[in-house]
């Protein structure tokens, strides 16, 4: 067999290369930004009077000197006003959050968590985890719950982000490394197709890496689809007809790659089968994009010498989410595209941390190093590295929104601990979560910002951020970098492990859950030893010395691995598996009393629930508020212009924001970014059968023109003078 | 329950597969009179064309535990035994029966019509290709949607080919004149000769005779004069026939434990000739045999024709016959370009879209057929719909027009306005501005504007000096 040619050196010249960024004019601590999972290489230096600067580095791959706002501005929260720096607890459910001290909250905690558990038992205590949480802190935290707490319910706000993707890749190619290749390949690929991705508001320096064709499937022309070679705009919820429809025209127009097909792969013979009902006029029908322009995209693809598919949240957070990046892993497997050096398929990670907190254990079926909780050997494995009985390890427990929903019901958790996450603004059919959440005996949020969750809280500790302390994250690459700390924190903040050790403690664990960083992470190392995601041959040295290392990394002179799967892939035959899918409609379609799409998605200037970025000035001010796009048409037969309050209703809740009026959008969806308390009291919380991923991006909704409360007044004061 | 559906063609063996994925339990045993496994046979116009292989178009094999009998024709059905008899002399007994025969070829009673090929199998499709590779030119009568797919995918294989169409213009079920008449013009640059107004009077060895006394020499004739629903199982059974065999919303015969779906039946007066609905009813009957949806109901389908033939995009829905002379508040909005091979319509009743014809590429058929499929309301002035792509957002990006409060970094947030007041301050090169407002330093796309609005305000400072 033909040896694969090394691509770790240089790819393709670029013919129009980005714009230079400025020259480094500080230097600091080298760490990484506290926002999404492109983790951009930053200096973080603090001058005499305790000014914090930022500077971008050009070390790090993935931003190569290259910000966008949200980094420049990151420094914002290590110093404002916003932040916690004492904990807080409530004298009673109604009372305020007062400030109290930090032997008598964790106190209050543990006493709690006994309190339900005793009379409820282990699994009426719940943990709650976030994607920006560190590797250590996402170890910890799964170890915390199954050993110190003996509970199998725990889940982390990464369920309603990465779940789809990594259940389909998981599924096609028996590992979930979000790009299976350096971020670097990507500038060397003649196309990109990009489904459900918008990278120019998402993480702007991506975009640096788009050189070559780029084509772009969203409802919305986006800043990136304004990019696009060619922009697919389908209706949503039908991002699967879609690639089923241009798997059709690849198989039939002669683009499947045969030798590649025999070689690589199993199943072809049911997925290509399974598109046969997919010819493109009938998938035309489905999406509205029209037939002339599927062809091009999949000519595009299959033109091209090197060629992409990146699945980003569009595609994936559906109830079919899981199915729908298995089209888009099919078409890229016909094409012949993944294990080939400078092409393949990859998913858009979101969260800092939003690969490595997927892989380390806080999801419902999962223990460190990507094993599976209901896997005797993976029990075997962790319990020996943390020195319990497997048997005592609990299962697989609730997934995030299953979770949320079943709190303080009959036969629910009635304690939760939320780590890094913002669930009464950020989870699906957010109203009736915020009543769950209040309907618990016990709510504990560690946070360093009063977010809406916390402000709901019983005890609230204030916790350490990004750069005042060490940790590891795993960016969208699957690099393991390490952050380091660059500034002290305010005195009165902890970190999130020094509390899960007091906590641990409190509750009869006094070893085992180290507050220190590096302690862990060498723990870590050996529970993930022989897992898929293998950290063991990593250590802080290594990733301090250099750009940090693909995982797996097997042992100590093991020198990373930037492409799994060039010579096999990691399924117990070696081949990449096509998995035969069909379409179904969104789990609610329009109808006659909500006869428009919503989706939902992110701005440039947020990041998440915006518990970080709201609080940001220069960041409010690039985006002050929410907002609601529709379509001129649409506009214009509601009477409404830019500016004017619209009120969007779906079955679950209703909110009201300006419009914002422009051809971007289809006629028949309205969007709303969900940095705000709003968005996601619309959402669907339909689950995906596979990911337990909820609908976030297709529900239906009711659009209306909103009456401002002073006219809605005065209409009151008439319709009172009438009668 | 024991379920027998006779017909492995696009409506029965879907509705073997709909019902499996309900209930994994179900025993289903599906007659085929085709020996082949089914097919998709709305792509068999590509196979003809070259544009897929005969491989290409095979449908998922059916789900397990579905109890296939390929080739085996059932000839009787004994309502009283609720028995199915078949050819080879055996019989299945059924708690529910599911018609799905399909339809047969019209075939024109002229004589030697049996000399020319009926379009309507996989083995007719061998049978064309077969004589194709010998034939110099052929004929197709008929000028609906087949023929005239037929006719496009053998003008596609470099024969030339007359197409013969009894109507005015072609495809008139679908078409109004002006459209019939622009395809046809569309499909002679393609080498396809069309003769509206034809009548074929026999087929003769070498070649097809017309009623004027004409004939047209080719040794390969090719019928698509349409299809006739297959019913004779169902008259024979006693049920009510109509042009299809009559069902109710549930897809339910006179008899209760007889349903029937696809071509060969009747609903509402309809018979419905395209797979879309046929699959709409497979899903209804799926829902209402297993039990997984007992309140489902069949209430019709929306029609769009979509043409598969290269090089000439045509869709057509609803009502396109319609005009401003028709009963009620009927408008209608028309683009023609014939030179171009385009023509667009849209019909309008009640400010919703109940009919269109979109000739010639354009990316309007996403738009128009969703717009048409779900009855939603068109916007105040439809005729931009025919346009897309015409209410792109005009883009300032001449430093002149653009206002100071236009945003020029995205990613940082820096509008003209700042630029402007920077170099004002004293930058006077980019590096200087990027300093001072970090534009350019997120995606870099931006790069090129900043400099252009640094030089515009440059060369204004030299003509104000």
């Amino acid at each position: 067999m033909k040896r694969p040619e090394s691509t770790i050196g240089s790819m393709s010249v670029s013919l129009s290369p980005p714009a230079p960024v400025m020259a480094p004019v500080h230097q600091g601590e080298a760490t990484h930004c506290p926002y999404c999972a492109l983790q951009c290489g930053m200096y973080v230096s603090e001058d005499a009077g305790g000014a914090i600067t930022i500077t971008p580095r050009h070390d790090v791959p993935a931003n190569d000197g290259a910000l966008c706002q949200k980094g420049w501005t990151a420094a914002a929260l290590l110093t404002g006003g916003a932040r916690l720096t004492t904990p807080l607890a409530r004298a009673s459910r109604a009372g305020p959050l007062v400030p109290v001290s930090w032997d008598d909250a964790l106190d209050r905690v543990a006493a709690g968590l006994r309190a339900v558990q005793d009379e409820h038992g282990p699994d009426a205590a719940a943990v709650f985890g976030g994607g920006g949480l560190t590797n250590e802190k996402a170890y910890l935290l799964g170890k915390f719950a199954r050993v110190a707490l003996r509970t199998g319910q725990i889940d982390y706000n990464g369920r309603f982000c990465m779940s789809s993707a990594a259940a389909a890749a998981n599924r096609a190619f028996g590992m979930d490394r979000g790009l299976p290749f350096p971020i670097t390949d990507i500038a060397g690929a003649d196309t990109v197709m990009m489904a459900g991705g918008n990278v120019a508001e998402t993480m702007p320096p991506f975009l640096r890496h788009l050189r070559g064709a780029l084509v772009v499937i969203d409802p919305r022309r986006t800043r990136t689809a304004g990019r696009a070679t060619l922009h697919l705009q389908p209706a949503p919820g039908t991002d699967l007809a879609l690639a089923l429809g241009m798997l059709h025209i690849a198989v039939t127009e002669g683009y499947a790659d045969q030798d590649y097909i025999a070689a690589r792969t199993s199943g072809f013979a049911e997925a290509r089968a399974s598109v046969a009902t997919w010819w493109p006029e009938r998938a035309e029908r489905v999406t509205g994009v029209p037939v002339a322009r599927m062809r091009e995209a999949v000519h595009l693809l299959g033109d091209a010498g090197k060629a992409m598919i990146i699945t980003g949240r569009g595609a994936e957070q559906h109830a079919k989410g899981a199915d729908t990046v298995t089209a888009y892993i099919n078409l890229a497997l016909a094409l012949g595209l993944p294990g080939r050096p400078g092409s393949g398929y990859g998913c858009l990670t979101g969260q800092g941390n939003g690969q490595g907190g997927r892989e380390h254990g806080q999801k419902a079926d999962q223990l460190p190093g990507y094993r599976r909780i209901d896997d005797p050997a993976a029990r075997a494995h962790v319990a020996a590295v943390w020195g319990v009985d497997p048997a005592d390890l609990p299962g697989p427990g609730r997934s995030a929104y299953e979770l949320l929903d079943a709190l303080g019901t009959e036969g629910g958790p009635k304690a939760l601990l939320v780590f890094g996450s913002n669930p009464a603004v950020s989870a699906p059919r957010a109203g009736h979560v915020a009543g769950r959440l209040a309907a618990l005996d016990l709510l504990v949020v560690c946070d360093f910002v009063l977010s809406e969750t916390a402000a709901m809280a019983d005890v609230v500790l204030p916790t350490t951020q990004w750069a005042e302390e060490h940790g590891t994250m795993t960016n969208l690459e699957g690099r393991v970098l390490l952050r380091r700390q660059a500034v002290a924190p305010p005195s009165g903040v902890r970190s999130d492990l020094a509390v899960i050790n007091g906590l641990a403690a409190r509750l009869g664990h006094a070893d085992g859950f180290s507050a220190d960083p590096g302690t862990v992470f060498d723990e870590l190392r050996r529970a993930s030893a022989g897992g898929v995601a293998d950290y063991s041959g990593i250590t802080y040295e290594r990733i301090a010395a250099g750009p940090g290392l693909f995982w797996p990394v097997p042992a100590e002179d093991h020198p990373g691995t930037p492409r799994p799967f060039l010579d096999r892939f990691p399924t117990p035959d070696g081949r990449a598996r096509f998995v035969p899918v069909d379409h179904r409609p969104p789990a609610e379609d329009v109808d006659e009393d909500y006869p428009y799409y919503l989706t939902t998605g992110r701005v440039l200037a947020h990041y998440q629930s915006g518990a970080q970025t709201r609080r940001i000035a220069a960041l409010n001010e690039a985006s002050p508020g929410p907002y609601v796009e529709l379509h001129p048409d649409l506009a214009e037969r509601l009477e409404v212009v830019s500016g004017d309050l619209v009120r969007v209703s779906s079955r679950r809740g209703t909110t009201e924001a300006p419009a914002r009026v422009g051809p971007a959008i289809r006629r028949d969806t309205v969007f709303m970014p969900f940095h705000w308390a709003g968005a996601n009291l619309l959402t669907n919380p339909a689950l995906d059968p596979l990911s337990r991923m909820p609908e976030f991006k297709v529900c239906a909704v009711r659009v209306e023109r909103a009456v401002p409360d002073a006219a809605r007044a005065a209409d009151a004061r008439a319709d009172r003078g009438r009668a | 329950m024991r379920i027998v559906i006779v017909g492995n063609g696009m409506a029965g063996s879907r509705l073997a597969a709909e019902i499996r994925a309900r209930d994994k339990d179900a025993r289903v045993t599906v007659f085929g009179a085709e020996t082949r496994a089914p097919y998709n046979r709305v792509l068999l116009s590509n196979v003809l064309a070259g544009t897929a292989g005969p491989e290409q178009v095979c449908l998922p094999t059916p789900a397990e535990g579905v109890d296939t009998r390929l080739g085996v024709t059932v000839t009787e059905i004994d309502r009283a035994a609720r028995t199915v008899r078949t050819a080879d002399g055996g019989g299945e007994p059924y708690d529910v029966l599911v018609l799905a025969t399909g339809s047969e070829p019209v075939v024109p009673p002229i004589p030697g019509a049996t000399r020319a090929i009926a379009f309507r199998t996989m083995d007719d499709c061998d049978r064309i290709l077969g004589a194709a590779a010998t034939a110099t030119t052929a004929v197709v009568i008929g000028g609906g949607l087949l023929g005239v797919e037929a006719a496009r995918g053998l003008s596609g294989r470099g024969m030339p080919v007359t197409l013969l169409h009894v109507a005015g213009h072609l495809m008139d079920r679908q078409l109004d004149a002006e459209a019939g008449l622009v395809l046809g013009e569309a499909l002679a640059g393609l080498g396809v000769t069309v003769r509206t107004g034809a009548r074929a009077a026999a087929v003769h060895p070498h070649g097809v005779e017309l009623s004027t006394g004409e004939v047209l020499a080719s040794e390969l004739v090719v019928l698509a004069c349409g299809v006739r629903p297959v019913t004779g199982l169902a008259r024979d059974a006693g049920l009510p026939v109509g042009r299809g065999i009559i069902v109710d919303d549930r897809l339910r015969t006179a008899d209760p434990a007889i349903y029937a779906i696809g071509e060969c039946a009747q609903h509402d007066g309809t018979v419905y000739g395209l797979v879309a609905p046929a699959w709409e009813q497979a899903a209804v009957v799926a829902d209402l045999v297993t039990g997984a949806g007992p309140a489902a109901r069949y209430r019709g389908s929306r029609l769009v024709t979509r043409l598969k033939a290269r090089s000439v995009e045509l869709a057509a829905m609803g009502e396109t016959h319609l005009t401003e002379e028709s009963a009620g508040t009927v408008e209608v909005v028309r683009f023609t370009h014939r030179a171009r091979g385009i023509y667009r319509k849209l019909v309008i009743r009640d400010d919703r879209l109940v009919g269109a014809i979109l000739l010639g590429e354009t990316p309007a058929v996403g738009t128009l057929t969703h717009l048409y499929d779900r009855g939603g309301p068109l916007p105040v002035d439809p005729a931009g719909l025919l346009f897309p792509g015409q209410d792109a957002a005009p883009r300032a990006d001449s430093p002149v027009r653009m206002p100071d409060a236009a945003r020029v970094c995205e990613c940082n947030n820096v509008t003209k306005g700042r630029i402007r007041a920077c170099w004002e301050a004293g930058a006077r090169d980019t590096e200087a501005v990027v300093a001072a407002t970090r534009a350019t330093t997120g995606c870099g796309s931006c790069r090129d504007a900043v400099e252009g609005i640094i030089g515009w305000l440059c060369r204004q400072e030299e003509v104000r000096a």
